[in-house]
């Protein structure tokens, strides 16, 4: 049962397709796993045990009727407690909405079902998506499995440790300002964040509308492709979904090869707050790169200094919006009706009561910069910074003539527990080179770079794109992944202690 | 509700110029709601007609409905205005139970349509521009009923009970520049504007407008200035005036109302007032001061709306004739006053009239039945020429019978009530009831005889070229039939028979 746990997506399905092993055993191996695991990981919010053998034994008849299975039938998948799942609870990490439970499927989720791939649970996350460490969950913060005491990242926090604790192979996450990439590197594992648009939000809960887009997380660039595949794909139910067919991320992830590649190193991503052993491991993917045929050139992206600033007005203008709705009325907590109360005072102390600081504070903040008298100053002005960052990375992609752009995905490892709990400045600070992608809506990808000599905790290289041209984060990826396997010997996974 | 003092009308305006701005809703007839596919039809089932978009549920997202935005653009060009390039949807966040986001899908900087007027055709014949500052395409909100209290109003209720069944239902709201010149017509033109835009919509096809409904809803805003100066006065929004005759009284009575506060050395404040049917009188609402930040930004669920050129010219084309200007092309044809075309536009007679005559009546006879008779009984029965139970081509029908000569007004009329009492087509009524004309020359004959030869006196007055005393033979006659002959023909035969020219 061991060896199941241990297995890529692509392995597992290919070993239930040639019946090897049956669905339901892969996903009771990772029941099992999740069952001794999670009490100290508490990656998952809830576990759909019974659902998922359901669907693990769905797999297995159609198999045995002779149907042809999909390329991930069977897989076992964490889904992050941020899309709608029908007759599931939802939370997004809140306490607002405590025993939720929703009435329709996400269009991701429903894609998943239609892809036979197996939903083990809802994993933990930041409150609403916002932060970079799990810890604003209202349900307990989730632990590192390469250090229990330290982040798994955040807001995805519950789908990484997932991956990264063998609880499945595969999960989904969100990222608004860097909430797959940033868990996916500090966790040793990869994530992408696809082009804006190009995986339905329909059913996934806002934060930011703008700039909220789900995504693939795996252990692998291939697993992660296979997963991009099924979930992205234009939605009649999303009016920014893409409407043109998906890149060939399966493709270009089977055929990994830089050579001839032009990478961009973006100048502003270094110097102070960089963890050294950061730099350092990133250096070494820069030469790596070079060693696999790539031209290496310096790009600078001036306004890349402005991203932050900008993405704190702009998500929380968005999410003081997206987050109104949660008054008390229709669905989730409701405090204080006893019968005295108005409408009003209802809805109010259900919001005191049921939002953490982290969105109370997001949403005043938000509330403000939309302020009449304060529009044109604050979330004005954001916007125009989100222009002059688009037309870095538009200048880096043309006339720059980059095939793709390189950072490290996060300044630093993942840091103890509690350490910036209190210091909001310092946790945004973890989402420096992640949030320009954002503001702009192209494409990047996360992968393990190695691991910090210091702290020995992993480092993630982040690979961007153009928007539709996510194909080449899966070329670049792949041919990064299978360089640094051969150097190491084996996935850099394989060196986290045994839970 | 404290009662205020007005200053009569005449006074009011003695010293005070008035200056309008109206606000009309108008729920589009679409068959799906704004933005998701819900059905709009009404009186179904609380909350039956909902789906996680228009509830607002986590994760849920809206898609603009295509007949909703041609139908902005329809009513955009009918008000001769521009049509936006490119424009967005808005978020309007402002908390409200029966607002299931908390923030309505509506258009703040970038309305679809903006920059028109609709001329208005007043009493007299007059033709006032109302200018159009904007219209905007925007989501209705469910619908509070407040329970347990006195007036209906959430002020003293036990609980609210919410509907959400009109949540989402596509509006478009048309905004005027201010209206200012009308004087004291101006709850005139407030009215005829409203009505205008009522024929307007209704002719496009886009909503039946009915404000008995809440189809149409208009929102009076107005101030006063001193006579001969510039600068506006303070507002006041008298919201919801659901019929045209409101529209009327409401304007009238902020005037009265306004210049009594004025005129005493007081101030207007800027507030929101409802309307009250019973006696026409406002009373105050929510005061609007600076603290109502609605915090407008685009709409980022929404991809931007650029209707193509090709697209507006298309259904510029294809625009139906505006209704002033049938009007005025049906007044013409059928050969009645401006004043008479109004009584005809205000009875909701024009269409009806109009189908009467399709149907092969003449304009004069079409116009008699439904401006009389159908009108008394429509007035009778407190409903609209419309919805009497009668068409056009029943209508047509009895014209066609009194035409040639099968009917008289007298058993017409019988004719008409047997039609709306069901008793089936006119033909079946004059069957049924045993109605036609007494026409048998023979019977006719002898009755007209006997008429002479009681009326002996009479008979030698018209003998001797009084034709005119014909009149008292005829009725006699007609009492004799009991109303069952044709009145001409009998003094025909009159005439004839005493053997003198008609």
């Amino acid at each position: 049962m061991t060896d199941l746990i241990k297995l890529t997506a692509a392995e597992i399905a290919a070993k239930i397709a040639s019946g090897e092993v049956t669905a339901v055993q892969v996903t009771e191996a990772h029941l099992a796993r999740i069952e001794a695991v999670d009490e100290k990981v508490n990656a998952f919010l809830h576990v759909d045990r019974e659902g998922a053998l359901a669907q693990a034994r769905a797999v297995d008849e159609k198999r045995a009727r002779g149907e042809k299975l999909g390329p991930l039938a069977g897989v076992p998948l964490a889904l992050k407690d941020i899309f709608t799942t029908k007759g599931i609870p939802t939370t997004v990490g809140s306490k607002i909405l405590e025993g939720w439970i929703p009435p329709y499927d996400a269009t991701l989720t429903r894609r998943l079902k239609e892809a036979d791939v197996v939903i083990l649970g809802k994993t933990n996350m930041d409150e609403f998506a916002m932060g970079s460490s799990t810890e604003n969950s209202a349900y307990g913060p989730t632990g590192n499995p390469w250090d229990l005491t330290k982040i798994p990242g955040g807001s995805g926090g519950g789908s990484s440790a997932a991956l990264a604790s063998y609880e499945a192979p595969l999960a989904i996450g969100t990222d608004t300002g860097g909430s797959i990439r940033q868990p996916a590197a500090v966790t040793g594992t990869v994530g992408v964040k696809p082009t804006y648009g190009a995986v339905s939000r329909y059913g996934m809960v806002a934060f930011s509308s703008s700039l909220d887009q789900g995504g693939p997380c795996a252990r692998t660039v291939l697993d992660a492709a296979l997963l991009h595949e099924v979930i992205a794909g234009h939605d009649p139910l999303d009016s920014t979904s893409i409407d043109a067919p998906v890149p060939p991320v399966v493709e270009a992830a089977r055929n990994g090869d830089v050579k001839g590649m032009r990478v961009g190193v973006v100048k502003q991503f270094r110097g102070e707050g960089y963890q050294a052993g950061v730099l350092q491991r990133f250096d070494e993917s820069v030469e790596l790169l070079k060693e696999l045929g790539a031209e290496v050139i310096e790009v600078d992206c001036p306004s890349f200094d402005l991203a932050l600033a900008a993405y704190y007005l702009i998500a929380p203008s968005e999410c003081s919006s997206n987050l109104a709705r949660f008054d008390a009325m229709r669905y989730g907590l409701r405090v204080g009706d006893d019968g005295t109360k108005s409408a009003e005072d209802v809805t109010a102390l259900t919001r005191e009561a049921g939002f953490g600081d982290e969105v109370k504070r997001r949403v005043i903040l938000g509330t403000y910069a939309l302020s009449s008298g304060y529009y044109d100053a604050y979330y004005g002005s954001a916007q125009k910074v989100r222009t002059l960052i688009t037309r870095d990375f538009e200048k880096a992609f043309g006339e720059g003539g980059v095939d793709v752009l390189i950072s490290p995905t996060t300044p630093t490892t993942a840091f103890p527990i509690g350490e910036r709990a209190d210091d909001p400045m310092a946790m945004y600070l973890a989402d420096l080179c992640t949030i320009p992608t954002n503001l702009a809506g192209n494409a990047a990808m996360s992968l393990p770079c190695g691991l910090a000599p210091e702290d020995g905790m992993p480092v993630g290289l982040q690979i961007i794109a153009p928007a539709m041209a996510d194909d080449r984060l899966y070329r670049v990826g792949a041919a990064v992944e299978a360089a640094f396997n051969a150097r190491w010997g084996h996935a850099l996974l394989e060196e986290a202690p045994v839970l | 509700m404290t009662v205020t003092e007005l200053v009569s009308y005449e006074d009011a305006l003695a010293s005070y110029d008035p200056v309008m701005g109206l606000e009309v809703h108008v729920e589009l007839g679409t068959k799906t709601k704004m933005f998701c596919g819900c059905s709009t039809e009404l009186g179904a089932e609380p909350n039956s007609q909902t789906c996680p978009t228009c509830l607002g549920l986590p994760g849920s997202l809206p898609v603009v409905n295509a007949v909703g935005v041609e139908s902005a653009v329809k009513i955009g060009l009918a008000l001769h205005c521009e049509i936006a390039e490119w424009c967005r949807f808005a978020r309007k966040n402002y908390f409200y139970p029966d607002m299931p986001k908390n923030f309505q899908t509506s258009q703040y900087d970038e309305p679809i349509a903006f920059n028109g007027y609709l001329d208005v055709q007043l009493e007299d014949g007059e033709v006032f521009r109302v200018e159009i500052e904007r219209a905007h395409m925007e989501e209705d909100t469910g619908k509070s009923t407040h329970v347990g209290g006195a007036t209906g109003r959430i002020h003293g209720a036990s609980h609210s009970l919410l509907d959400y069944n009109r949540a989402g239902i596509p509006l478009i709201e048309i905004v005027t520049k201010p209206i200012e010149g009308a004087g004291e017509r101006a709850p005139e033109v407030a009215k005829a504007y409203v009505a205008e835009l009522r024929e307007l919509i209704k002719a496009l096809g886009v909503s039946e407008a009915r404000m008995e409904q809440g189809q149409m809803r208009c929102d009076v805003n107005l101030s006063l200035r001193p006579n001969g100066t510039k600068e506006f006065g303070t507002r006041s929004e008298t919201k919801n005036v659901n019929s045209l005759r409101s529209v009327e009284r409401a304007a009238r009575f902020e005037i009265q109302r306004h210049a009594a506060v004025l005129s005493s050395g007081g101030t207007i404040v800027q507030e929101t007032r409802h309307f009250h049917e019973e006696d026409g009188s406002t009373t105050a609402g929510r005061i609007k001061d600076n603290a109502e930040d609605y915090r407008y930004f685009p709409e980022p669920d929404l991809v931007p709306v650029a209707p193509a050129r090709e697209w507006v010219e298309e259904l510029r084309k294809e625009l139906p004739e505006l209704p002033r200007v049938r009007r005025n092309r049906l007044r013409e044809e059928w050969g009645v006053s401006e004043h008479d075309m109004q009584s005809i536009l205000n009875a909701g007679a024009v269409d009806l009239i109009a189908a009467t005559i399709d149907a092969g009546a003449d304009a004069a006879s079409a116009r008699k039945w439904w401006m009389g008779e159908l009108a008394r009984r429509a007035n009778e029965a407190g409903t609209d020429l419309a919805a009497l139970e009668i068409t056009p081509e029943q209508v047509a029908r009895v014209c066609a019978l009194v035409a040639e000569g099968s009917l008289n007004d007298k058993l017409a009329r019988q004719v008409i009530e047997g039609v709306l009492a069901g008793e089936g087509d006119p033909d079946a009524v004059v069957a049924g009831r045993g109605l036609a004309v007494v026409s048998d020359e023979g019977a006719l004959g002898t009755a007209v005889d006997e008429a002479i030869a009681a009326n002996a006196g009479i008979a030698d007055k018209i003998r001797s070229g009084k034709v005119a005393a014909a009149g008292a033979l005829v009725g006699a006659v007609m009492k004799a039939t009991r109303g069952q002959a044709d009145a001409a023909r009998v003094r025909e035969l009159i005439l004839e028979k005493l053997g003198v020219e008609g």
